[in-house]
């Protein structure tokens, strides 16, 4: 088959490429292409059928099918180029992007890729819960989709493990399709999701959230027959003597979400380890020039419609790029104190404005978020709560720093 | 099913490996032959639980069966491999020592190699070693070119599909509960039904003992050693070459080892520790972090953002029951029992010995009734093909013949719909979640089935025509769905 040529080729057709395709197209960029591997584009949002979307980007409240589809609209109205069933298998250093579907192996050259996968949930392997493995056992975001869109009830008693957004919204999502949710429990101290989600979720359906409590054994050797649960010490490790067993036909794992950067390593994208993304600019460009992320496959983000923003940002700087067939160098760090969970981004140039997202380690109360070079603050910003759920986004301003110094970070009470 | 339908010359009890590799031999010669498992797929037992190492025969005692069948195992492999179209590569193996103790150890089970038949062992120093592997631990080691690593699961899977080509039938779900003889025919009853034969194999692994009985053949006593492991992502697999064995203690038993896998993941495990329930296949905290403090000697790669998956596996050793000592395996023939096979104790090396072991029986059944060769068997068998790993230029060819191979199923393995619909309509007529899993991989990677299990399933659905309530993971009654969630 022969080769495209390409200015942009997308990899992603959910919220953050579909916002990317449309920023792009109104910059002046037509020869684009989204390649999307479900049979419709929208992505996650698919499945997410609750309200509470768009509060930010739309000033209302949307599904999660409706938001995506106001940029499907834009897409289609605009004409944008989009390919669904169709898979990206590699994207070569030289970005040639090769995809494939059943009409066969497609391969384009592109001047610029934007890497918008999104992300996975971590699973039980990955947490290495004891027990047997039967049946039951479902993350999150899978029974989700088998119920909201394979019309498969996955069982009638469940308990869910973490407190993750996904989590909070399936309690209610199986509490309303007739199924018993005996407790939700997170390990940590504090909660993992957003407080809005513990009262319409958890609070309203009279579910209990119990935290600093961890799974320790699954049980049943065909279908999941129980769990036992035990409180955790400051280490996190199970106290001997609080286990309690929960009798249950499921168990909801909400444990985490880890942005899906596979083909981004192929590529030779340099990933930062706290974010499991890319390591990016100001202008979400990764170490491999022309290559850009934004979204969950970049910092995973508890709203879409930063996702949204985050996406048509970047698209902003790609545009600039393809014009420009480069951007203003990034040589300054931006350093993280040990309150910091990590920062996007993690490189700057000193010369241009940009939206710092970061997230705090532990609930944080009456604080200040200092931005400094050399020691001398360059802005603070007060805040009455700061919690690990809540992403924060601070915009900086190219006035307030110099472009000789790197960036520090630090979270104070 | 007829009565007609139930009636073998030979019966085989349990498709583990060695259950498959006897069919597939006996389907040599003119014979009824079926196979009778009480999962619902080949393999769930010790045969799809292990390391998937091809051994070399070092560890066992010198013109045991054990030794013998091994050496003659491992020297057929890329044969045998090739014959039945099963991922294989002979690696080689290193096992790896710290101190005088361990020199002496490896020094002692080199010189039992050699007279075992095992060709090329040599001790190598630090400097040797890590140029076999970079990652391994250890001051020293033994070397043995010789030894491989395979996929325990789609080795059994070939030998059961190949064998069921040449006519064996397959029976799932169906536990063996007694067994009679009247007038020279065997009645073996399970939980559902009752099949006739001439003849019957005992290749029941970790039950192998209890058929022992049924037969009226007392006194063997199988012991459980349970051993668990953790599954590390591909990402790790890029740092072994090989597997990595510490120095085997007096008796010759290993401690945890790393093992790459032939699909590219890496095994940390097993431990091991006894159990009386042969079918508990749960894994422990206090064992999981065992398996990472001695693992993370073999192989200093372990960490936690590598960890996809843990899973055991239960060894069925036979063993004297006065002393608790480890025995050899048992192939015979005996006069109590007329028309019987009996293998009993097959654990390690049961994977590398499984064909040798089936030639064995067959040659019992042999010198017991006369045999004719079966005209029509085909030793060969073809996999199907795998999109992943195909060249570039053979995946387009690929999707030309068959557009399923350009939509792809599972994203971390790279599997196609082409291949899951194999996988669903394969020779052996089971159809499980587990089962499409082990035929193509899906569901194995980093995600877990994060995004190709709901697809499965729907596509288990609508091939199958199962109500939702009847899909299942893996065993009987690990149904996946309560039901539909609106009419």
């Amino acid at each position: 088959m022969a080769v495209q040529q390409k200015d942009v080729v997308i990899v992603g057709g959910g919220p953050a490429g579909l916002a990317a395709a449309v920023e792009l197209y109104r910059r002046g960029i037509r020869n684009i292409l989204i390649l999307e591997r479900e049979k419709s584009l929208g992505g996650i949002l698919r499945q997410c059928i609750h309200d509470g979307f768009g509060l930010e980007r739309f000033r209302q409240t949307l599904s999660g099918p409706e938001y995506a589809q106001r940029f499907i609209d834009e897409v289609e109205e605009l004409k944008i180029p989009y390919r669904v069933d169709t898979t990206v298998i590699d994207i070569s250093k030289d970005k040639t992007v090769r995809a494939v579907s059943p009409q066969g192996v497609l391969e384009c050259r592109t001047k610029a890729v934007i890497l918008a996968m999104g992300c996975r949930e971590r699973t039980r392997g990955a947490l290495g819960i004891p027990g047997t493995r039967p049946s039951g056992v479902y993350t999150a975001g899978v029974a989700q989709s088998y119920i909201n869109l394979n019309n498969k009830m996955v069982g009638r008693e469940a308990v869910i493990l973490g407190s993750g957004d996904i989590g909070m919204i399936m309690a209610r999502r199986l509490t309303l399709e007739g199924a018993k949710v005996k407790a939700v429990f997170e390990i940590q101290p504090y909660p993992s999701g957003l407080p809005r989600n513990i009262e319409q979720c958890l609070n309203d359906y009279g579910v209990p959230l119990y935290l600093s409590h961890t799974v320790t054994r699954i049980r049943g050797r065909s279908r999941l027959e129980g769990v036992t649960v035990a409180q955790v010490d400051e280490k996190r490790n199970p106290i001997p003597g609080t286990e309690r067993d929960y009798s249950c036909d499921t168990l909801i794992l909400s444990v985490g979400l880890i942005p899906e950067n596979e083909l981004s390593l192929v590529t030779g994208v340099r990933l930062d380890s706290r974010t499991k993304g890319a390591v990016v600019d100001e202008n979400c460009q990764t170490n491999v020039k022309g290559v850009f992320a934004a979204g969950n496959v970049l910092q995973v983000h508890d709203l879409v419609d930063f996702v949204s923003k985050e996406a048509e940002r970047m698209a902003d700087a790609a545009a600039r790029y393809l014009s420009d067939s480069s951007l203003e160098e990034c040589g300054l760090d931006v350093k993280a104190d040990e309150n910091i969970a990590y920062t996007v981004p993690q490189k700057i140039s000193g010369e241009k404005n940009f939206v710092l997202s970061l997230r705090v380690k532990r609930p944080m109360k009456n604080c200040s978020i200092r931005i400094s070079q050399s020691g001398e603050v360059k802005k603070t910003v007060k805040m009455k709560k700061a919690l690990p759920a809540v992403m924060i986004q601070i915009p900086v301003q190219k006035d307030d720093l110099n472009e000789r110094e790197n960036l520090e970070v630090s979270v104070t009470c | 099913m007829k009565n007609m339908a139930r009636q073998f010359d030979v019966l085989i009890i349990g498709a583990g490996v060695v259950g498959c590799a006897v069919a597939r031999e006996m389907a040599r010669h003119q014979l009824r032959i079926g196979v009778l498992e009480k999962e619902m797929d080949v393999a769930y037992g010790s045969s799809g639980r292990n390391s998937g190492v091809l051994h070399g025969g070092f560890t066992y005692k010198t013109g045991s069966l054990k030794a013998q069948c091994c050496v003659e195992g491992n020297q057929e492999f890329d044969r045998v491999a090739k014959e039945l179209d099963v991922p294989f590569r002979r690696s080689g193996k290193v096992v790896v020592g710290f101190n005088e103790k361990d020199m002496a150890s490896l020094r002692r089970f080199q010189a039992r190699g050699e007279a075992n038949g095992v060709r090329g062992l040599e001790i190598v120093d630090q400097k040797r070693l890590r140029e076999l592997d970079p990652s391994a631990g250890g001051e020293f080691a033994m070397y043995s070119p010789n030894s491989g690593i395979l996929d325990p699961m789609a080795y059994t899977i070939a030998l059961a599909e190949n064998a069921r080509l040449n006519g064996v039938d397959f029976f799932f779900d169906q536990r063996v509960t007694g067994i009679e003889r009247t007038d020279g025919v065997y009645a073996v009853k399970t939980e559902r039904d009752v099949f006739r034969t001439r003849w019957i194999v005992n290749c029941a692994g970790l039950y192998s003992g209890a058929v022992s009985a049924m037969l009226g053949i007392d006194g063997y006593v199988i012991r459980g050693f349970k051993g668990e492991y953790i599954v590390l992502d591909k990402k790790a697999g890029a740092f072994i070459n090989m597997p990595v064995y510490p120095a085997p203690n007096e008796k010759g038993g290993f401690a945890t080892h790393a093992v790459p896998t032939v699909n590219g993941n890496v095994l940390i495990g097993p431990d091991s520790y006894m159990t009386d329930d042969f079918e508990d296949y749960g894994v422990t905290q206090e064992h999981i972090d065992g398996l990472i403090r001695d693992g993370e000697k073999m192989f200093s790669h372990v960490k936690r953002e590598y960890f996809i998956r843990n899973f055991s596996g239960i060894r069925a050793k036979r063993v004297d029951p006065e002393t608790g000592e480890v025995l050899d395996f048992v192939c015979e023939a005996r006069d109590e029992a007329p028309h019987t096979i009996n293998l009993v104790g097959i654990e390690s090396p049961g994977l590398t010995s499984a064909l040798p072991l089936a030639r064995r029986a067959v040659s019992l059944m042999a010198e017991r009734e006369g045999l004719k060769p079966n005209p029509d068997f085909d030793p060969a068998r073809k996999a199907v093909r795998r999109f992943n790993g195909s060249a570039p230029a053979e995946q387009g060819k690929l999707i030309a013949e068959d557009p399923d191979y350009g939509e792809i199923v599972c994203r971390c393995e790279n599997v196609t719909k082409a291949e899951i619909l194999a996988a669903i309509h394969n020779p052996l007529g089971t159809c499980t979640v587990a089962s499409v899993k082990n035929r193509t991989r899906a569901t194995m990677g980093r995600c877990q089935g994060g995004y190709c299990e709901t697809r499965i399933v729907r596509m288990i659905e609508e091939e199958k025509k199962k109500k939702v309530t009847e899909i299942l993971y893996s065993r009987k009654n690990s149904y996946l769905f309560t039901g539909k969630v609106r009419g």
